[in-house]
């Protein structure tokens, strides 16, 4: 996990590490996607945006297998992943932290955690990502033994990112990581993910906080209806006024 | 690991269990330190039960142990993986109609017969549940269903199994010149069977598999995004629970000598389910709790006449009223 230099972060010529092409996807009769290209570089954070029911939640579930594609292709690090299960997709390195963070009741946090690293069948390997996990989030281990359920909204958001690195991902995919937090752990959450992405870690992000996101990402797109209606880097998008009006709100 | 599970016992909050006798007396089993002689004590008793108790005794008993077997099998399935099963007693024909069929058919002898019946116990485990596991929800409990009554009918109906009347004249095993054909020597069976069954559940407990269907109980969703493929970890559960199942079935043909299809009724596969949600599901003594509480509970009734069964339905639901995760529930239900 050796830092990735700075300039490598923001260079569009980085490797591409998520293609998706031309991805359409529908629940029952509704069409939910209707044909999404995106591309995710290595080491980049890129955010998606939209109002509700645009398509921001199916096209992650779509990347992550959780969706059945209907047509289109979903490339990882060149790979062709379209139509593969979601547990063999996260077994590639693709981990998607769902919206409403899915912690397990009844189990303690540093069980929660294991669930993260099942795949990875070396004690050692899972005993030291524990330990990174730990570091990265000392709360996570002070509060080891709880059931992970009787956390807060943001230790249980830590939790669920902690058992997401458990798989030492490639790429994560984050839905909504502020839903329903103070403003102030939003602020430390948008923190952890600079700092995750600062490690290594290429993010893609779904969030409501578009003012957030856009501070946070390199690159962004805005979804209206389940197609893509625009893309640019993050900075040309917090300058463009249209975005600012329809997706912050005013001022 | 052994580590690993004392540490977790000692975390189990004992407050959150209300303090009456009852629970203290389970609290043994969950001590550490007393749980090797709890379980020296029950094996001893055990052991001793048919000489104390008489002919009657011993035979409710070795039922009461049948139902430790089959229980033990249901609890994985439902206890273990979270699914509904309402069509158990299924498995528990096929493995009773395996060997009676093989036994008569055939010149295997039955020893040589249990491996044919457990094959075809994990078959009807994989036909039934391959399709239906990767179903969510409640669907796989309404297929159980039909696939109980499936196999029920079919026995009444076809000429091999000897339709509405079943077979009988089962021959009874032999081991190393030991006929085994008294009901004590059946009981003594039925409880290396349990006892068997109660490794291997413990075993299965312990184990990546047995993390797995934690994992998937709690949240299909989060397992399969951290790589657990769902419907695999599901058949497995649903293919052991078969098996143990068959076990079950295969030492009661040979134990009555005679099946019919009224042995393997929805009835049976609901009374199954109850022993192992009464005990309380996941937990293996609780399992076997269950088991013993649905058998000799009618039985201890009996001088109550035609009401037994009203009072003992009547007790069933103020135990689910007063401990709704089963008298002695598992701590991650």
């Amino acid at each position: 996990m050796s830092a990735q230099p700075d300039e490598g972060r923001t260079a569009s010529d980085a490797e591409l590490l998520l293609e998706v092409e031309a991805v359409e996807a529908a629940y029952g009769e509704i069409h939910a996607l209707r044909g999404i290209d995106l591309a995710v570089r290595r080491g980049q954070i890129v955010t998606l945006l939209g109002a509700n029911g645009a398509g921001k939640t199916t096209t992650l579930k779509t990347i992550s297998g959780l969706v059945r594609a209907l047509s289109g292709r979903i490339r990882l690090a060149g790979r062709d992943i379209t139509g593969l299960k979601a547990h063999e997709i996260a077994r590639l390195g693709l981990v998607h932290v769902p919206e409403g963070r899915h912690i397990l009741r009844g189990l303690t946090v540093e069980e929660n955690l294991e669930l993260g690293a099942f795949t990875v069948r070396d004690a050692a390997t899972r005993r030291r990502r524990l330990r990174e996990v730990y570091e990265q989030f000392p709360i996570l281990g002070e509060r080891r033994g709880q059931d992970g359920s009787l956390l807060s909204g943001g230790e249980q958001q830590m939790l669920a990112i902690g058992r997401a690195l458990m798989q030492e991902p490639q790429i994560l995919l984050l839905d909504e990581p502020s839903m329903g937090l103070a403003p102030k752990l939003v602020t430390e959450t948008m923190g952890i993910i600079r700092r995750l992405n600062e490690g290594g870690t290429t993010i893609l992000l779904v969030e409501q906080n578009a003012r957030l996101a856009l501070q946070l990402a390199d690159y962004g797109y805005v979804l209206e209806n389940g197609e893509i209606r625009l893309e640019n880097s993050a900075e040309a998008l917090r300058a463009d006024r249209s975005i600012v009006e329809a997706y912050m709100g005013s001022g | 690991m052994a580590d690993d599970a004392a540490s977790r016992r000692r975390r189990d909050p004992a407050p959150s269990r209300p303090n009456t006798g009852v629970a203290q007396l389970l609290a043994v089993f969950d001590d550490p330190r007393k749980f090797w002689l709890a379980i020296a004590v029950v094996l001893v008793a055990v052991a001793v039960a048919p000489l104390l108790f008489g002919q009657y005794a011993t035979v409710i008993l070795t039922n009461a142990l049948l139902y430790v077997v089959l229980c033990l099998g249901l609890n994985i399935v439902v206890g273990y993986a979270g699914l509904l099963d309402l069509g158990y007693a299924a498995f528990f024909a096929v493995g009773a109609y395996a060997v009676a069929i093989l036994g008569q058919q055939t010149a295997l002898g039955f020893w040589a017969a249990i491996p044919f019946a457990l094959v075809a116990a994990a078959a009807a485990g994989v036909i039934i549940g391959g399709p239906t596991l990767r179903l969510r929800s409640d669907y796989l409990a309404i297929v159980t269903l039909g696939f109980g009554e499936i196999v029920r009918f079919s026995a009444r109906n076809l000429e091999i199994t000897g339709a509405a009347s079943g077979i009988s004249g089962i021959e009874q095993p032999s081991l190393f010149g030991w006929h085994i054909d008294s009901p004590t020597e059946f009981y003594y069976v039925f409880a290396l069977l349990s006892v068997f069954a109660v490794i291997a559940s413990v075993r299965l407990a312990n184990s990546r598999l047995g993390r797995a269907w934690l994992y998937v109980r709690h949240d299909e969703d989060a397992a399969e995004a951290m790589g657990i493929d769902r419907v695999r970890v599901k058949l497995a559960a649903y293919v052991i629970g078969s098996i143990y199942g068959a076990i079950g079935g295969i030492f009661f043909a040979v134990n009555l000598g005679a099946i019919s299809p009224e042995s393997f009724s929805f009835e049976q596969s609901v009374l199954i389910l109850m022993a192992v949600i009464l005990g309380g599901m996941g937990k293996i003594p609780g399992v076997i709790l269950g088991a013993f509480i649905i058998v000799l509970g009618p039985e201890l009734l009996r001088d109550l006449g035609e009401l037994r069964l009203l009072v003992f339905a009547v007790g069933l639901l103020l135990i689910m009223l007063f401990r709704p995760s089963g008298i002695w529930p598992s701590r991650k239900s």
